[in-house]
């Protein structure tokens, strides 16, 4: 009896010190599919750590970009694994406030623009779960009855030409469908990217605004020119979500937006026009450089975590090569995060599965966050510039265009409003002496 | 022939109160409607009302994703943990104020409510920063304390003017009788205003249960209340609205169904010394 509650205390010290070690940590991400896929998936991670428990947090992502970073900024150590964006990560990283990630699985098959977007002096702060960016998604149907071709490449001219033809008005089908909500990562990444194929910047490199150039003339009044004549009613207020909904009930002749809207628009259950839309890369004007984005959600480790060790052992599993095997046995392959890994892009069965992936990996190759666009930019960043003070000037920018599309000013009185409160933001920030 | 005329005034003002009611309620039942819905009918235009192939596939997949009960449980804690704590400051506050009242009493009550037109976001740092030296971030005892403070300025307004409407001279009587000052409150005062009082209570339990900058700023995974769980189902990229539909319903049920009970009390709390 006396050896029976001895070998029973024992073995319940045994397993209470084994619940003491084991390690929780709390991810925080974004609500998208491939997110939520993952947090289905971490049976797989916990079987292979079962010292490791996961806590999850899941936001839309405005609103988890406000606490992850009021965290990390007071060094709250709420979180041990964040995701963010290639906005983030060279801020966080020049700040310190980011853990160098060192063991990411085979760092030499991310894809370079994007391993260069969330690299600072050539260390890796975040790694990518998906990448993606932007692309000209078109209906094949309506292309061919306007007896026009879409080009792999097209430029701004065609695409004009396009929606004029494209636009019936009778039967609610507007030409084209760009953004027109007012926000840093809404009209602005738009008109950004859309800007650097005009050879427009938004510093020259002592960090003076540039609204005031003829290139951000031509890109404004090319935009107002599209979207009032061949755009949608309304459309200053129509954001990701709402032209998303127009293209899917066959409102849109062309959608120029993010690559992850493809396998939205494809998908037969809720798209009406699945089975006639065709891809193209982001139109240029001949200058070099194509109106697309690069963006990355990424998984990175905050300075402040007590369970480095841990954090670093997920973010290297969930963006590992493994867990896109095991993505597309569970769920096949058309639900692999895209955009990441060279060796996706050379798997047959995965091409076979997405075919929209060629164009996607296509679309990231054109960006390049370092050299955004025709001159030479002291930032990085194609549809931002990573800097701390571009989201409240990005959406005041935003605000100005928004504007102009609503019909309440003018172009130019857009562009002049820009300038004067860029100006003045960078002014107060020190940028310009 | 004077009653057919009040009769008809009758249905024409009730069908105008339905016809507004309606309006009102009309969003909860669109959210309600749409949970039922797949996700293609339910960005479906033009709109379907009923037509459409019922569904809870919604449903299933929020209670495969979150953990409903444990929001439940953290919005319950919060919401009347919360306004218990805000109830028993502010009825000897306003008792206070209403029947002893000194030249800085109307000062006071101003200040009060001046804390109201602070932004949140201006102290969320200061806050973030406290909270996190003092160890209750992500902690339901962290919120309650918060939404407390939040919502005494309220109370101890409405309790006021609650209270101002009773005659002081009632609680002289009991005086003259030889109650004592917690006898007074408990024995006489608070049974004359248990209307005024339930609705108050009812109002901050809404409040709490409502409040999303701080239940959202202040809490992670573990004492997350219902605001998190609606706010995991909101996407900028993608259109989930039938998921975020069912995550709306499950949230606002609790409270819906407590209103629906409650309504009476709600009413005449409200109503409360309008007439005399």
């Amino acid at each position: 009896m006396k050896l029976r509650t001895i070998l029973l205390s024992a073995s319940s010290a045994v397993a209470m010190f084994g619940m003491a070690h084991a390690e929780t940590i709390t991810i925080a991400t974004v609500n998208n599919g491939d997110m939520v896929r993952m947090q289905k998936l971490t049976d797989d991670f916990t079987k292979a750590n079962p010292d490791i428990e996961l806590n999850w947090v899941t936001l839309e992502e405005n609103v988890l970009r406000q606490k992850v970073t009021t965290d990390i900024a007071t060094k709250g150590g709420q979180y041990d694994v964040l995701t963010i964006g290639t906005y983030e990560v060279p801020i966080w990283a020049k700040n310190g406030w980011l853990l160098e990630l060192n063991q990411v699985d085979d760092v030499d098959d991310l894809i370079p623009a994007i391993r260069d977007g969330l690299s600072v002096d050539g260390k890796l702060y975040a790694s990518p779960f998906y990448g993606e960016s932007s692309m000209v998604m078109y209906r094949t149907d309506l292309m061919e009855k306007a007896g026009l071709e879409m080009p792999q490449a097209p430029t701004w001219d065609f695409i004009k030409k396009a929606a004029e033809a494209m636009t019936d008005r009778e039967n609610g089908v507007n030409g084209i469908c760009l953004r027109g909500k007012a926000g840093w990562g809404e009209n602005m990444a738009f008109l950004t990217a859309m800007s650097n194929s005009y050879g427009a910047r938004w510093f020259d490199e002592n960090w003076q605004p540039q609204f005031d150039t003829p290139e951000w003339k031509a890109t404004l009044d090319s935009y107002l020119e599209l979207m009032n004549n061949y755009g949608p009613e309304g459309a200053s207020s129509n954001g990701f979500n709402e032209n998303l909904a127009l293209f899917q009930q066959g409102k849109c002749g062309m959608w120029i937006d993010a690559t992850v809207a493809a396998s939205f628009v494809t998908n037969s259950d809720e798209s009406t026009v699945a089975d006639k839309v065709g891809f193209a890369l982001a139109p240029d004007n001949g200058l070099g450089k194509r109106a697309n984005w690069l963006w990355a959600w990424s998984l990175a480790v905050p300075a402040g975590t007590q369970k480095a060790d841990a954090a670093q052992k997920f973010v290297s599993w969930a963006t590992s090569k493994h867990y896109t095997e095991l993505v597309a046995e569970k769920e096949g392959w058309a639900n692999v995060p895209p955009g990441t890994r060279k060796s996706l892009y050379m798997n047959d069965k995965y091409l076979e599965a997405a075919p929209f992936a060629k164009m996607t990996l296509a679309s990231i190759n054109e960006a390049d966050p370092q050299h955004p666009t025709v001159k030479p930019v002291p930032y990085v960043g194609v549809q931002f510039v990573a800097i701390p003070e571009f989201q409240g000037m990005g959406t005041a920018v935003g605000q100005q265009f928004s504007a102009a599309l609503a019909g309440q000013k003018s172009a130019d009185e857009a562009l002049a409003a820009a300038q004067q409160l860029t100006t003045r933001e960078m002014t107060k920030a020190g940028y310009i002496k | 022939m004077a009653r057919n005329v009040t009769t008809a005034k009758r249905v024409g003002w009730s069908i105008a109160a339905w016809f507004v009611a309606l309006l009102i309620f009309f969003p909860i039942l669109w959210t309600v409607i749409t949970s039922f819905k797949s996700e293609g009918a339910a960005i479906a235009f033009p709109p379907v009302f009923f037509d459409f192939d019922w569904t809870l596939s919604s449903y299933v997949e929020v209670q495969e994703r979150s953990d409903y009960l444990l929001h439940v449980w953290n919005s319950a804690v919060i919401s009347l943990g919360s306004t218990f704590i805000a109830l028993l400051i502010s009825i000897p506050a306003a008792w206070s104020m209403a029947f002893n009242p000194t030249k800085r009493t109307k000062d006071i009550l101003m200040w009060m409510l001046s804390t109201k037109m602070l932004p949140a976001v201006a102290v969320l740092v200061p806050f973030y920063l406290a909270y996190k030296n003092l160890g209750l971030l992500d902690t339901k005892l962290g919120l309650i304390i918060i939404l407390t403070m939040m919502n005494l300025p309220i109370l101890i307004w409405m309790l006021f003017s609650y209270f101002k409407e009773i005659p002081g001279e009632i609680l002289e009587a009991c005086r003259m009788d030889g109650a004592t000052l917690g006898q007074e409150i408990v024995y006489i005062l608070t049974p004359m205003a248990v209307p005024g009082i339930a609705s108050t209570l009812l109002l901050n339990i809404i409040m709490a249960w409502n409040e999303a900058f701080w239940t959202l700023n202040i809490s992670a995974s573990q004492a997350a209340p219902l605001s998190a769980f609606i706010a995991s189902y909101s996407s900028p990229e993608g259109l989930f609205w039938a998921k975020l539909s069912a995550a709306s319903t499950l949230a606002i049920a609790p409270i819906l169904i407590m209103g629906w009970f409650s309504q009476k009390q709600l009413v005449r709390g409200l109503t409360f010394g309008a007439v005399k």
